[in-house]
């Protein structure tokens, strides 16, 4: 708090001073408009200079564009503040929504006065859960799991709240600050409850229930079991155990959440702007709660600042702003702020391992149990029960293990919903195996890079079925981790690692080898729908403008996208245009979550275009008398391969298809084609992460000194988009190793509940990079992608806590729960010392 | 109140609740929507702009306290640029080393970048993490971020010295 309060004596100490008067220059009378009305310029606001010119023109030779570190087309509008986020959009007559939220966990709730606030100054509306409920549906829950029990979430709380932050009704005004101020007039009586936060002691049998009818605070059992496990245990060597905890997370999407709705009665057309990633599957669920047809609701996703699975949900606030539009036939806007967000926004992780390994003694993993409690918090959000089911998808890793058993239980606690956040389940898988692989090297004395070596499937076992019932599409384990310990000179960090014991100094190196399971995926897996749309339409001009369902916010697609149809077409990425997030020009598309956006989206594109091409293929080769497939697309012309002399111009055979007085025979106008890409499977990224630390005795700080990253997504599209999203990914993962974690106290209140307390890594934290890749096409698309938006997130945190676990094993430490930080650092060397434990040799 | 201030070289004169903040002043008075808001805590930099030359968090600033003063925002940052009518060099190392994914930190850290070249003309990789310190980024990990600012900083000199 210390660095706010700073900020705020300094500012507060120059509002004292009488403002110096500064002479301005006397204002100019205003120009009356002599210009006729054609000369003026498109009216951008006065003081905003014009867009720097970003588009060449449309004759730019075309040149093999996927692969190239093209610069982002999506950049200059965002470099210069003219992108548009949804709390840009101004409307005229606009009122303003604010949320009255619990300041209890558990609570039932005798009365909601709205007298004062009905009456405050510039209210023009107030809504409570008596008014909400049996009118708009429960927050829907996509993911239901065998015999789950309900833990349906009401838009606004009626009898009773189930967690800090839940919204208990909704004041709003003709602007801000009388909406911001009217919340506190509304009176709401509250009967406390005991809160549920422990999830271990939330499954007991005395615990205080969240739901009487439920009989118990268990959400749900999942059991998956693979391979002869019994026999596995009774030939093993030894019993490895270990308990781990992955902590709860908060996204922090720098944007937060917003909605800006307008509902007119006369053509019955709903539109609502939200900052999500999902903008058809909202589309669907508002028009569901609202009870109304899907053609009525017109969903746009403005510019979206960053969503990493906080964004793939429908939100209380989404109905509760559409209904207030169309009961005030008003636009209404609510945007969050960062205090919400902490409280009412999905959270991440939140699981416990138990697991027990059943191996050899030369290292060899013969089967593994394992129990996962997974902490949902009070209600379901869209994704929450199946985020921990894909933990237990991916428990064996990147590695061979004959026999699994898994039991997973999903518990509530009155806490905000887990779902979906970067990784959403992989990276809890990879932390526990990539910890298990170390623990069990040390206590089998043997090194860990043998281990996993050891216990790696060889490339030609690909594709590979896992006990788990998942097949890994193609990859190459050994040379990844191979190229991780050459760009990291591996030998020599040992070299310097053992000077510095010497010297009796605590530095550790941390590795981690991971496979995911992204690009989701085939429909028979996933909650919804697997696939992606893309409608391509080639307009009379020749440029093309390609419609997806996919809705990046940040991903870059507008630029990787294009790179892929130029090369598709021989045209340039600057005459290729890709339009999202509308629900009304966009055909219905999944959304952008689990690294799909190029691997599926592209994908629904390439199909797309491929029949486009076919399309001009035939035309050209109908005007040059020569068979489609001997032609060629390069640099606006369509030529016979093998004589380029006999061409014809792109342009032409595009006006052929509209002039349609020279098609083929039978061939039908028009260049407008629409794809639904189903994909077989997912694909499955890997790659080997390798860091050094050094951890300050006296302080427990740990100083991440190196970095190196090899990271395998198949083939790249543009490598400017995949370091910047493995950079990104990266950071958020040390972020969990070191600095991030949700804190509620046993009342269950938020006590992480800002940016001051709760620490998202800034760039001073951060040690330069080091980022190499392996390409191993995947066989599952045409362009042979993996995705690669959650890599980072996966590798990261275990390779920082095995390099803290290795600075400290002189101390005899075997394992430190996450996150690491300074104090619990301090006090395990301590208890390790007092232990007397050697000193570091 | 009144107040009467310089926002990108175009003079303003407003009348303003006392309790108004800058931040609001510019996105909803002047429409100036490229200051963004992530927090309510002056931690995360999202809302930074330049007063009187300096990078200053507008979202605990109040709009009074602004009156007198010369506010540039991300919208005027490319007029500031020597004449070059096109972008700011931090503007343009931003776009060439792709410092930016969802861009909503973008326009904060494009000022706070700017205001640390106005100090320091050739920062190093160490001083550039600390000048950004106050701004927070989720989606890009600060690396090609520090990478687009020591592209301007190059730029820049070069400029100075022709």
């Amino acid at each position: 708090m210390a660095r706010a309060n700073a900020k705020k004596k300094r500012v507060v100490a120059k509002h004292r001073k009488p403002a110096k008067k500064k002479k301005l220059a006397p204002r100019k009378p205003v120009a009356m408009v002599t210009k006729p009305v054609a000369e003026i310029e498109p009216s951008l606001p006065p003081h905003q200079p014009k867009a720097a010119n970003a588009l060449e023109s449309l004759s730019t030779p075309s040149r093999k564009f996927v692969g190239m570190p093209m610069k982002r087309k999506e950049d200059p509008r965002l470099i210069q503040g003219l992108a548009h986020y949804v709390d840009d959009i101004q409307m005229t007559g606009m009122v303003y929504a604010c949320v009255v939220r619990s300041p209890y966990a558990h609570a039932k709730i005798k009365s909601v006065d709205m007298s004062k606030a009905r009456t405050a100054p510039g209210v023009v509306a107030v809504l409570t859960g008596e008014d909400t409920r049996g009118v708009i549906g429960d927050v829907i829950c996509a993911a239901v799991l065998p015999d789950m029990k309900p833990a349906t979430r009401p838009m606004l709380a009626v009898d009773k709240v189930r967690f800090v932050g839940e919204p208990v009704a909704v004041v709003v005004a003709s602007d801000r600050y009388a909406a911001r101020d009217a919340v506190d007039l509304v009176e709401v009586d509250y009967d406390p409850l005991p809160a549920v936060v422990d999830p271990e002691k939330a499954i007991t049998k005395d615990s205080t229930l969240l739901y009487e009818q439920n009989g118990d605070n268990i959400s749900f059992q999942w059991h998956l079991e693979g391979g002869d496990v019994a026999n596995a245990f009774k030939e093993a060597d030894r019993v490895v155990q270990c308990r781990m905890v992955n902590q709860r997370l908060i996204p922090v999407a720098m944007e937060p959440r917003g909605v800006v709705a307008d509902y007119k009665p006369g053509e019955k057309k709903l539109t609502v702007w939200s900052s999500t990633q999902i903008p058809h599957t909202l589309r669907t669920l508002l028009a569901a709660v609202l009870k109304m047809p899907e053609y009525s609701v017109h969903v746009i996703t403005p510019e979206v600042g960053g969503g990493f699975g906080s964004k793939l949900n429908m939100y209380a606030e989404e109905a509760l702003v559409a209904y207030l539009a169309m009961q005030l036939l008003k636009p209404v806007k609510w945007i969050e702020t960062r205090r919400e967000n902490f409280q009412n926004t999905i959270h991440g992780r939140d699981e416990i391992n138990y697991a027990e390994f059943a191996v050899k003694r030369d290292g060899k993993i013969l089967g593994m149990r394992w129990r996962i409690l997974a902490d949902l918090g009070a209600y379901y959000q869209l994704l929450t029960p199946l985020i921990p089911t894909l933990t237990g998808l991916m428990a064996c890793g990147c590695y061979k293990i004959p026999a699994v058993k898994l039991d997973i239980t999903g518990v509530l606690t009155n806490k905000m919903a887990t779902d979906a956040y970067r990784g959403a389940g992989r990276p809890e898988a990879t932390y526990f195996i990539e910890r298990m692989m170390d623990v069990i090297a040390a206590e089998l004395k043997i090194d860990p890079l043998e281990v996993r070596r050891r216990n790696f499937p060889q490339p030609s076992e690909f594709p590979y079925t896992t006990p788990t019932g998942v097949t890994y599409d193609s990859a190459d384990y050994q040379k990844c981790l191979e190229k991780a310990l050459n760009i990291s000179n591996y030998t020599q960090l040992r070299k310097d690692q053992a000077a510095a014991r010497k010297q009796g100094r605590y530095v550790g190196i941390g590795i981690s080898t991971y496979v995911e399971i992204c690009a989701m995926g085939p429909s028979v897996a996933m909650a919804g729908g697997g696939w992606e749309s893309a409608t391509v339409r080639i307009e009379p001009s020749g440029v093309v403008n390609v419609l997806t369902g996919a809705s990046p916010h940040g991903q870059g697609q507008e630029t990787s996208f294009a790179q892929i149809a130029a090369d598709m077409l021989g045209i340039s990425p600057q005459d290729v245009e890709i339009t999202h997030g509308d629900t009304a020009t966009v055909p219905y598309g999944i959304g952008t979550f689990g690294s799909r956006g190029t691997a599926v989206g592209g994908t629904a594109m390439y199909r797309a275009l491929e029949k486009l091409r076919d399309k001009l293929a035939k035309i050209a080769a109908h005007a040059l008398g020569v068979p489609p497939e001997s032609l060629a697309f390069d640099d606006y012309k369509i030529h016979v391969k093998s004589d380029p002399t006999k061409s014809m111009k792109y342009g032409e055979a595009v006006g052929a298809a509209y002039a349609a007085k020279t098609l083929p025979p039978g061939m039908d106008p028009g260049l407008d084609v629409t794809h639904f890409f189903e994909p077989s499977n997912f694909t499955f990224p890997f790659g080997s992460h390798v860091c050094v630390v050094e951890v300050d005795p006296e302080t427990g700080e740990i100083d991440l000194q190196k970095y190196f990253a090899v990271d395998d997504c198949g083939n790249v599209i543009n490598p400017l988009l995949v370091d910047g999203q493995v950079h990104g990914g990266i950071v958020q993962s040390i972020g969990q190793a070191l600095f991030e974690e949700t804190v509620y106290d046993e009342q269950g209140q938020l006590i992480t509940g800002e940016l001051t307390d709760y620490a998202i890594p800034r760039a001073s934290d951060i040690p330069h990079l080091v980022t190499g890749r392996t390409v191993t096409p995947s066989p599952v698309n045409p362009m042979g992608v993996k995705g690669v938006g959650e890599a980072g997130t996966i590798g990261a945190t275990p390779a920082l806590v095995n390099a803290l676990v290795d600075a400290l094993s002189p101390l005899g430490v075997t394992h430190v729960d996450l996150p690491l930080k300074r104090e619990k650092i301090w006090q395990v060397m301590r208890k390790a010392r007092n232990n007397g434990a050697a000193k570091p040799n | 109140m009144e107040i009467e201030l310089r926002v990108n070289g175009k003079e303003q004169r407003s009348r303003v609740e006392p309790r108004l903040l800058l931040v609001h002043y510019l996105r909803d008075e002047l429409s100036l929507t490229g200051t963004h808001i992530g927090c309510e805590t002056s931690i995360c930099g999202a809302c930074t702009v330049l007063m009187d030359g300096k990078a200053v968090k507008s979202c605990t600033v109040l709009a009074v306290q602004a009156n007198g003063s010369e506010i540039t925002t991300i919208e005027g940052l490319a007029a500031t640029a020597h004449g070059n009518g096109g972008l700011h060099p931090v503007q343009e190392g931003f776009w060439e080393k792709h410092g930016l994914q969802c861009g909503y930190c973008t326009p904060g850290m494009i000022l706070a970048a700017t205001a640390l070249l106005e100090s320091n003309a050739s920062p190093s990789e160490t001083e550039i993490r600390h000048a950004i310190q106050g701004n927070l980024c989720r989606c890009t990990g600060y690396q090609n971020i520090v990478a687009a600012i020591d592209y301007a900083a190059k730029k820049m000199k070069k400029q100075k010295s022709r």
